[in-house]
């Protein structure tokens, strides 16, 4: 279930990322950008403009044109023009995606650290968790408090439940992870 | 091989037929190596299995094809992940460095490129000024130059830096501490047969993504390249669990793990061959044909999919693709011969440093506060780099700066060279001239930035955060090539009558060009700290795209290797695996010494006598007691005690799962049952309990060496076929076992090094 979901997570990403450069619609996404570096008395200067890509050229690019006549093609043939295309819609979808992603990730790490033992001490009493712990020093490490949540649970066998079981086994790994990287540092040092 | 149940024999018993395999038999702990052996074994075996049933009907034979095209289906499906994740941390990561400096107005979401991009504000020598990006000075105090905005710019770039620092190793600490450092060094250790749980895992995948673009945005000295490669490995072991064939098989697993990491190398420097044969080379341990192509497949998946998404705008997979076009002449291999001796020593220098480093952090109290070591070294990279404006941007942008060679076009300090046109103060961007004082502020700068980054790197790679050495060794190459460069063509210029440059090069052309020199040395620098030898000249080579480059890039690197091995014959990677103490055999090093089986096995002649079982000897609390004894990994199973003579191996986890597994679903099993390894039960008195078959379990082939087998002998066989143990005859009579963990430990010890040092199975 958890594979369904990534892959919904994985075609939400794709699809708005792989698009043809063609349909994007925005036409401030083009553009043809011309270096042209200093010329006799003219200083350097870099001209934009949005035009495809057999316009993308000296002539049609650098306007107006600062010297006149037979200096027209001396002064074009130093410029470099270039045709260039970008989405922007990718570079907004993206954004918004890692932010919300990452908004998400904070409010959960804040519950988890913060709030989650509040409640659960309010619920349950200081003595419960007390007895549940192993060897975490005091109460401040996330999910300190998973051995005792599991073995109280295995009487109703529904969704929430399981939701619930798999979110401490979840927990348990984390938490043996941690011990073995920052604890113990016996992977990753 | 074990029999598994079923098999047809004249005189099958009837309970033969109902055996049926025993669920998780075959599976392995956490923190083991695998049997390679056995695993290839039973995908042997599947493959039978639905070959023969393919003939049956129409299912069965769609079934058939089915098997055979997932592995294809496997690495498409990992190409297409790899590369859609790359092009989110690219844009992300470009997005939020410069988010330290400042916001575009008219749309949140671009970077201050992007921002700029339609406006006609642009000059020629400020090519990113434009009126709807904002610095923060400008939004906070109102005004944009001035000693107050330099300060307000100072202050808002070191918050930003330490926000994003904290936010992500918090998020690595509460979520998924796997997710920290490079992944290289695990990621071999797993491919070559270890198992650590979790590592490649979906939360693992989600926080590496997240957090290696808040560290990357954050100014650390570290690059993505690395990090790169154990996501792709991540999405390649999520997909893998989609379909039996590889979900169930670690040795099929790891097939599709180097694919993957190909895919991984390739989205990152944008050259899909390059990152074949650095899966190759470097994180591969086996690498059959068939791996080969679907490795090249799943980099060319990943490298058009990253290239579709095309995050940089000018449809480049990297940010620094630079094409060359001037030659270079054989004077100046001096040059680049020089630069690869520089990249040696600094690869050498820093894998002392780095591993010294770490090995402090990992045993005093330092690494009891990995956030607070975040957060200082976070703030102290900020405090230094923000004056330099060569360290103050992006690593990634100022290596190109460096390859790009100065021409008209060029506008940057690097290029102000000293006109000699009309014997006036006048400044020219073509080079070949004098330096003007442009360029010799902008060097004086390089050398604080390489400085800098020299120092810097040794204090970030390790640190609780994704981490890559790529780009920062590439940066510390390209910023001594460019020195050199530049110095080379001043030399040139005011010495052009000696021999040397009065042959190839003449006054006013362009002679020496310090973009290829930045090249060299970035390629040398990288070689000598990972010493990476074809797939760095390749991924070089598709970086540049020019062929004409490839004999400085292999002279440079060819240096740099040979001056590292000098100092010691590891690289970055191998020195990491080493001092976390995983079960690494490493394939290219060669053993030398002729010790004999009978030095390296156990029992050695201090220790308890082997742990056997007997045949058909044991009852079920007398096995138990064996393995709540002993902390042995398995034990070989022999006729009776006089004979001594071998039948199998079983292994602890086997014997455990199978008893329990027995207790459950059998009735009449008891403590005082006997348990056999025979085909037919022992003949026992009518009122015992009913006896435990274990047949199933029993591996029928285990490898034998005799003690007097050299230690050479034993080294191969343990590399090319992948096992785990050995056991050890004489005269035809089991004498002891020999296992990788003995052998990594003696290797220790005749190198001189800790043998306890080896920690895991």
């Amino acid at each position: 279930s958890l594979i369904f979901e990534f892959f919904g997570l994985l075609s939400v990403i794709l699809c708005p990322l792989i698009r043809s450069p063609g349909s994007t619609g925005n036409s401030e996404d083009i553009r043809c950008k011309c270096i042209c570096p200093p010329y006799k008395e003219v200083e350097g200067h870099i001209y934009k403009q949005n035009v495809s890509l057999k316009d993308c050229n000296c002539l049609h690019v650098v306007e107006p044109m600062p010297v006149e006549g037979k200096d027209v093609e001396a002064y074009c043939l130093r410029c470099e023009c270039k045709y260039e295309e970008r989405s922007s819609g990718t570079i907004k979808f993206t954004i918004i995606l890692y932010l919300s992603i990452l908004g998400l990730l904070l409010l959960y790490m804040v519950y988890l650290t913060l709030l989650e033992p509040m409640l659960k001490r309010r619920l349950f009493g200081h003595s419960q968790l007390i007895q549940s712990d192993d060897d975490v020093v005091g109460d401040q490490q996330p999910f300190s408090n998973a051995h005792s949540v599991l073995s109280r649970s295995h009487s109703r066998p529904n969704m929430l439940n399981k939701v619930e079981h798999a979110q401490q086994r979840w927990r348990r790994q984390v938490q043996e992870q941690r011990k073995s990287v920052f604890d113990r540092h016996v992977v990753l040092s | 091989m074990s029999n598994g149940g079923g098999a047809a024999s004249s005189s099958t018993h009837l309970l033969d037929f109902l055996e049926e395999p025993i669920p998780g038999v075959g599976t392995y702990d956490d923190f083991h190596t695998i049997d390679w052996v056995r695993e290839k074994c039973k995908d042997r075996e599947r493959h039978r299995k639905i070959n023969s049933k393919k003939k049956e009907s129409a299912w069965e034979f769609t079934k058939s094809l089915y098997d055979a095209w997932s592995g294809w289906l496997v690495v498409t499906l990992t190409g297409l992940a790899s590369g859609a994740l790359a092009g989110l941390i690219d844009i992300a990561a470009d997005w939020m460095n410069d988010l330290k400096e400042g916001v575009c107005l008219s749309a949140m979401w671009f970077n201050h490129e992007q921002c700029c991009w339609t406006s006609n504000e642009t000059t020629f020598d400020e090519r990113d000024k434009c009126t709807q990006w904002k610095s923060w000075a400008e939004l906070i105090l109102g005004q944009a130059e001035g000693p107050g905005s330099y300060i307000m710019n100072y202050f808002m770039y070191i918050y930003w830096a330490l926000s994003f620092a904290f936010l992500a190793v918090c998020l690595v600490k509460v979520f998924a501490p796997y997710a920290c450092g490079s992944g290289i060094p695990e990621i071999k250790t797993i491919l070559s047969g270890f198992i650590i749980r979790g590592y490649l895992g979906k939360w693992t995948l989600m926080i590496k993504t997240i957090t290696l673009v808040l560290a990357v945005a954050s100014g650390l000295s570290l690059g993505k390249e690395g990090p790169l490669v154990h996501v792709a490995c991540c999405c390649g072991n999520i997909f893998s669990y989609l379909f039996p064939k590889y979900s169930k098989n670690e040795a099929k697993k790891r097939e599709v793990l180097s694919a993957a990491s190909a895919a991984g190398v390739s989205v990152a420097f944008g050259a899909p061959i390059g990152g074949v044969l650095f899966s190759l080379e470097e994180v591969s341990y086996y690498f059959p044909l068939k791996t080969l192509w679907r490795s090249f497949f799943a980099a060319l998946v990943a490298a058009f999919v990253l290239r579709s998404i095309n995050p940089f705008g000018n449809s480049r997979l990297v940010l620094f693709y630079v094409e060359y076009h001037t030659p270079w002449y054989l004077f100046e291999l001096i040059p680049f011969i020089l630069l690869g001796v520089f990249g040696g020593l600094w690869g050498a220098f820093f894998i002392r440093t780095n591993i010294a480093w770490c090995r402090r952090r990992k045993s005093t109290r330092f690494g009891k506060y990995p956030v607070l070591e975040v957060i200082l070294v976070a703030t102290i990279t900020a405090v230094v780099a923000f004056p330099n404006p060569y360290t103050r941007q992006n690593t990634s942008e100022l290596i190109k700066e460096l390859f790009t060679d100065c021409g008209p076009l060029e506008t940057s300090a690097l290029c102000k060279y000293r006109s000699e046109m009309n014997g006036s103060t006048a400044y020219t961007d073509n080079p070949n001239q004098p330096a003007g004082p442009g360029v010799y502020s902008a060097m004086w700068q390089l050398c604080l930035a390489l400085i800098f980054k020299i120092i810097m790197t040794i204090f970030t790679f390790g640190l609780k955060v994704p981490s890559g050495l790529f780009i920062p060794s590439m940066a510390i190459g390209a910023i001594a090539g460019r020195i050199v460069g530049i110095a080379m063509e001043q030399l040139a210029y005011y010495h052009h009558d000696w021999f040397l440059f009065k042959e190839w090069c003449e006054v006013g052309a362009d002679c020496i060009t310090p973009g290829l020199y930045a090249m060299v040395g970035a390629a040398a620098c990288l070689g000598g700290v990972t010493r990476m030898t074809v797939s760095l000249v390749v991924i070089v080579f598709e970086l540049t795209g020019g062929l004409e480059y490839i004999v400085p890039l292999m002279a440079a690197i060819m240096t740099s290797k040979w001056v590292g091995d000098a100092f010691g014959r590891e690289g970055i990677y191998e020195a990491h695996i080493r001092l976390n103490g995983y079960p690494f055999l490493d394939a290219k090093e060669e053993f030398t010494h002729t010790t004999l089986a009978r030095d390296v096995m156990r029992p050695r002649s201090s220790d308890p006598p082997l742990a056997v079982l007997t045949q058909d000897d044991l009852t079920v609390e007398e096995l138990q007691g064996i393995i709540n004894e002993t902390s042995y990994n398995g034990f070989p199973v022999i006729v009776s005690k006089e004979s001594q003579r071998l039948v199998g191996f079983a292994l602890r986890r086997d014997i455990t799962i199978a008893i329990e597994n027995a207790r459950r679903r059998q009735e009449g099993i008891m403590l005082n049952s006997r348990v056999y390894f025979t085909q037919h039960a022992p003949t026992l008195p009518a009122d015992s309990p009913r006896p435990l078959k274990l047949r199933s379990i029993l591996d029928m082939s285990p490898f034998t060496v005799t003690d007097h087998t050299p230690m050479e002998i034993v080294v191969d066989i343990f590399r090319k076929l992948g096992l785990r143990q050995c056991l050890v005859t004489h005269n035809g009579r089991l004498l002891g076992i020999v296992t990788k963990k003995d052998i990594l430990r003696h290797m220790a010890q005749m190198a001189n090094q800790d043998p306890e040092s080896i920690m895991f199975n």
